[in-house]
């Protein structure tokens, strides 16, 4: 299949009001070859992708991992931002949290979050994005296919594989 | 030789002191791991104090004492500073329940973690720097 953006960097938005893990953060992303944007607080993430105000930013974000514990916005409340806006309701958000709290993860997950890390956050946890940002330049080709069984679900094998897109 | 000893040093501590740290120092940016141990050197510093004021004031702020437990407890798993991380859980569970004898003692554990771990940076510090002196 082809995917037009193969040879560009994934562009990562991180959030976290503490500057050591921003830190860490950015470099774990950077490690694996995203190019990185790390701000401080949700509101300075909201203007960056231009929600705040109205001129349309032309900016290209394929990924926001946030922290949940900060001051003023949470990462919760900022998800819950990203999920009602139009314009950014697709872009995956991942959120990180120090506290191992079971109703917090679930709510987090609930409020439309892909994943959620425990810190501190490893080189093996950011090796478990790629698939959410994959999975997004995939989505017509998924949906054709999905699409095409219910219409026929008694189609053959073989009928089937010769609509597969390579 | 005594260059590569010296380098040789630094390589290992790093190693027996930040394991995920080590990981993610490499050519383009060889001084990572110094610029987060000194982050957190100079951070964690500052918390301890603010700790230590608060805990001295009466009547004693819990939520304010959490908040900076919490930040502290943060940084310090974030380098992989086991021993401290665990003082501070220790510590924010007497926070919780407003215990303020219990803050006070859990917290010398604190400090007694804390400046172990610094001494052990301190020398870490020092190394890097004569390492690089001999660049």
């Amino acid at each position: 299949m082809v995917m037009a953006a193969s040879e560009t960097k994934f562009h990562v938005l991180a959030v976290d009001d503490t500057l050591i893990d921003r830190k860490l953060i950015e470099k774990l992303l950077k490690t694996s070859s995203y190019q990185v944007t790390a701000v401080d607080s949700g509101t300075k993430a909201l203007e960056f992708l231009g929600l705040n105000n109205n001129d349309h930013q032309d900016v290209k974000v394929n990924l926001i991992i946030t922290d949940y514990c900060m001051p003023g916005m949470t990462g919760y409340d900022l998800l819950r931002k990203i999920k009602e806006s139009s314009s950014f309701k697709d872009i995956p958000v991942v959120i990180m949290s120090s506290d191992n709290i079971p109703s917090r993860i679930n709510r987090c997950l609930e409020g439309g979050a892909e994943e959620f890390f425990l810190k501190p956050v490893q080189l093996s946890d950011v090796n478990k994005l790629r698939p959410h940002l994959m999975k997004r330049t995939q989505t017509n080709v998924n949906k054709r296919k999905a699409m095409d069984e219910i219409v026929s679900p008694d189609r053959t094998r073989a009928r089937y594989n010769e609509l597969e897109v390579n | 030789m005594d260059r590569n000893r010296l380098h040789n040093q630094v390589a290992s501590m790093r190693r027996s002191l930040f394991d995920q740290l080590e990981e993610l120092q490499d050519d383009t940016n060889p001084n990572f791991v110094q610029e987060v141990v000194t982050l957190f050197y100079n951070d964690s510093t500052r918390l301890i104090q603010n700790i230590e004021q608060a805990l001295n004031s009466r009547p004693i702020d819990f939520c304010k004492l959490d908040d900076y437990m919490h930040q502290f407890k943060g940084s310090s798993s974030s380098i992989g500073a086991k021993k401290v991380t665990n003082e501070c859980t220790a510590f924010r569970e007497y926070c919780n329940a407003e215990n303020a004898e219990g803050c006070i003692r859990s917290f010398q554990q604190v400090k007694q973690e804390h400046a172990i771990l610094k001494r052990k940076l301190e020398v870490y510090l020092q190394t890097v720097r004569q390492a690089s002196q001999t660049a």
